[in-house]
């Protein structure tokens, strides 16, 4: 008899579950919203399948037509479906508020992280180039962005729009992650990359980085929601997307404000959908946030 | 030589708002020179005729385009630092004299919007505070991140469309100033001020629930609780008094931005105001008038920013100047 059987101890494991599964139970409201995302992205990328019509079919036919089952929402001006255009102006409104959030978002943590493992007089040049930034409107910010740049347009998709979206997010992202990387800058194992003679290229990026990812992926899903309404806001001024592409923003502007009382489903749907979809971006990062790191403030 | 720390703080922090500033105009200068297109013949295309090589070099010479880019610079900073705003290259009128006819409306906006929202935000925000986790709470918390979801130029339409159709009535197209008709200047500008008081208090409101939160944590609730105070007493006397300054601070910044966020709201309603003053003079190019009106608001901005430190330092002695 080995003295291993006497003594056996049982314990159980905690069962690992998946992070996704965590989040979804400890955050219900945040998981409502991550499913109005899933939808969205899902029916922007088979919009083809999904939309009953094609966007951009003008029929005189059925001009101004009110809901119906033909119609779902009705018809536009030009008797183009209204659901249609709304589904495939959620691709325009997605592509636009994630590309603007990761290029500003990015661009910005590196700032924010540069700025602060230099620290000195580079630090204090960023910062101020940031109080600059800062000290505008966002919407007048973005707006002077767009006059200076003008029109980019590849498949569709304004990419100057995006540039003058991501602009105002850069000084905001970068002064969240300096404050973050400025408690990292002082850990030992910085010292002990910087001892061992790392580059500061490879410490900033495999050292500090992985430490602020928190952040960067909190500001990251609250700024889609930001760049969602800044779209829609440039584009029913007319500076961001033009006709024919299907834009939230464009669809309440020009034809749409003459109809306001023969066909107000014109302007309430599209508006509904950008909430919506502004809406759950909130929830999804709000919850992320309570989730990862509840005392960032943006 | 001793100063009051206070006074050295505030010396401090005007002395830094010079740079930015100074920056500010340096980036809008340099952001403009790049813009395409040319006001001169924009201006002189839309009068209409054929225009001349001669007339376009006229013209600019005028509007003092033909110096180089640093005598512009020079002439504009001269011309601000003796208060001086310079010409609309539009219009011909004095930037001073437009944006001042604008400027009433678009802050009396902004006003109503401030008090409307400062009075949903505060009591909504304490007694979603107060109710945590209770269907109140999530009620409000919903209200608070709607509010943050819907546009505001579409809430504009949306009011204007039900106003339209359930009193068959549309608010006056016309600017009143308040003091001659109180009563037809509040009909028209107390929808905008909805419009965009709605996110406005959704911030707000926000703001106020988390740092009453935040401070029925303090060991001074617990003793005030301790001392066997009504918990009204607690919550009113002890928890919002210190909650406050984060609100006020949002409420501050907020307005600042207010006046950016009108821009777009200005358009669904009409009115003629700053916000649509910028739209315009951007697309046109208008130099002098931009410029003029980024630094306008930018430097209020800037100088919110410093009041609202300010009023933190004053009121909070555990803020210590640096």
């Amino acid at each position: 008899m080995s003295a291993t059987d006497a003594g056996t101890i049982t314990y159980t494991v905690p069962k690992r579950r998946h992070p996704v599964v965590l989040f979804v139970t400890q955050q219900p409201l945040g998981a409502a919203g991550l499913v109005l995302i899933v939808l969205m992205l899902t029916a922007s990328l088979f919009a083809g399948f999904v939309a009953p019509y094609d966007p951009l079919a003008v029929d005189y036919e059925s001009m101004l037509g009110a809901p119906s089952w033909a119609h779902l929402l009705g018809t536009d001006a030009f008797g183009r479906d209204v659901l249609s255009r709304i589904i495939y102006g959620a691709r325009t409104a997605l592509v636009v508020g994630l590309a603007s959030s990761l290029l500003g978002c990015t661009l910005g943590a590196v700032i924010g992280m540069v700025s602060a493992y230099f620290g000195g007089r580079v630090d204090m040049l960023i910062q101020r180039l940031m109080d600059i930034l800062l000290s505008f409107p966002i919407i007048v910010l973005a707006l002077a962005v767009v006059a200076v740049l003008g029109k980019f347009v590849v498949g569709g998709i304004d990419v100057n729009l995006i540039i003058a979206i991501a602009v105002p997010m850069v000084p905001k992202v970068a002064r969240v992650v300096r404050s973050s990387a400025l408690a990292i800058r002082e850990m030992p194992y910085v010292d002990a990359a910087r001892a061992a003679g790392f580059s500061d290229r490879r410490i900033i990026f495999r050292h500090i980085m992985p430490n602020v990812v928190a952040p960067y992926l909190i500001m990251f899903t609250a700024f889609i929601a930001q760049a969602i309404l800044l779209e829609a806001s440039l584009s029913f001024l007319g500076l961001g997307v033009t006709e024919p592409t299907a834009s939230w923003g464009l669809m309440l502007s020009g034809s749409s404000a003459d109809f306001y009382q023969q066909a107000p489903w014109m302007i309430v749907f599209p508006g509904v959908a950008i909430s919506l979809a502004v809406f759950a971006f909130n929830l999804f990062g709000d919850s992320l946030r309570d989730w990862l790191d509840p005392k960032i403030k943006l | 030589m001793v100063y009051h720390p206070m006074l050295r703080y505030i010396v401090n922090r005007l002395l830094l708002m010079i740079p930015t500033l100074a920056g500010v105009a340096v980036l809008v200068f340099i952001l403009l020179r790049m813009m395409p297109g040319d006001i001169v013949e924009l201006k002189l295309l839309a009068e209409g005729g054929g225009v001349d090589a001669a007339t376009i070099a006229m013209e600019r010479a005028r509007l003092g385009l033909d110096k180089s880019l640093w005598g512009q610079f020079w002439d504009w900073m001269g011309g601000l630092l003796r208060g001086d705003l310079g010409i609309s290259m539009w219009t011909g009128r004095p930037v001073i004299d437009e944006i001042a006819s604008r400027l009433e409306l678009s802050l009396q906006v902004a006003l109503m919007a401030t008090v409307l929202a400062t009075l949903i935000a505060i009591p909504l925000g304490t007694i979603s505070a107060i109710f945590k986790d209770t269907w109140i709470d999530q009620t409000i918390r919903l209200f608070a991140i709607a509010g943050l979801a819907v546009p505001s130029f579409w809430l504009g339409m949306i009011i204007i469309l039900t106003l339209l159709l359930t009193f068959n009535w549309i608010p006056p197209l016309t600017y009143v100033p308040i003091y001659e008709d109180p009563w037809h200047n509040l009909s028209q500008l107390i929808w905008p001020a909805l419009a965009v008081g709605y996110r406005y208090s959704a911030v707000a409101t926000r703001m106020t629930r988390s740092t009453i939160l935040e401070v029925m944590q303090e060991d001074y609730i617990r003793t005030a609780r301790a001392k066997g105070i009504r918990e009204r007493i607690v919550v009113a006397r002890h928890a919002m008094r210190n909650a406050m300054l984060p609100v006020i601070t949002v409420i501050g910044l907020e307005f600042a931005f207010l006046i950016g966020g009108l821009v777009v709201t200005e358009q669904v309603f009409n009115l003629n105001g700053l916000g649509k003053l910028f739209v315009e003079t951007v697309t046109r190019g208008d130099f002098t008038m931009v410029q003029a009106l980024v630094m306008l608001i930018a430097g209020f901005f800037i100088f919110v920013n410093f009041v609202v430190d300010l009023l933190y330092a004053a009121f909070d002695p555990r803020v210590r100047y640096r």
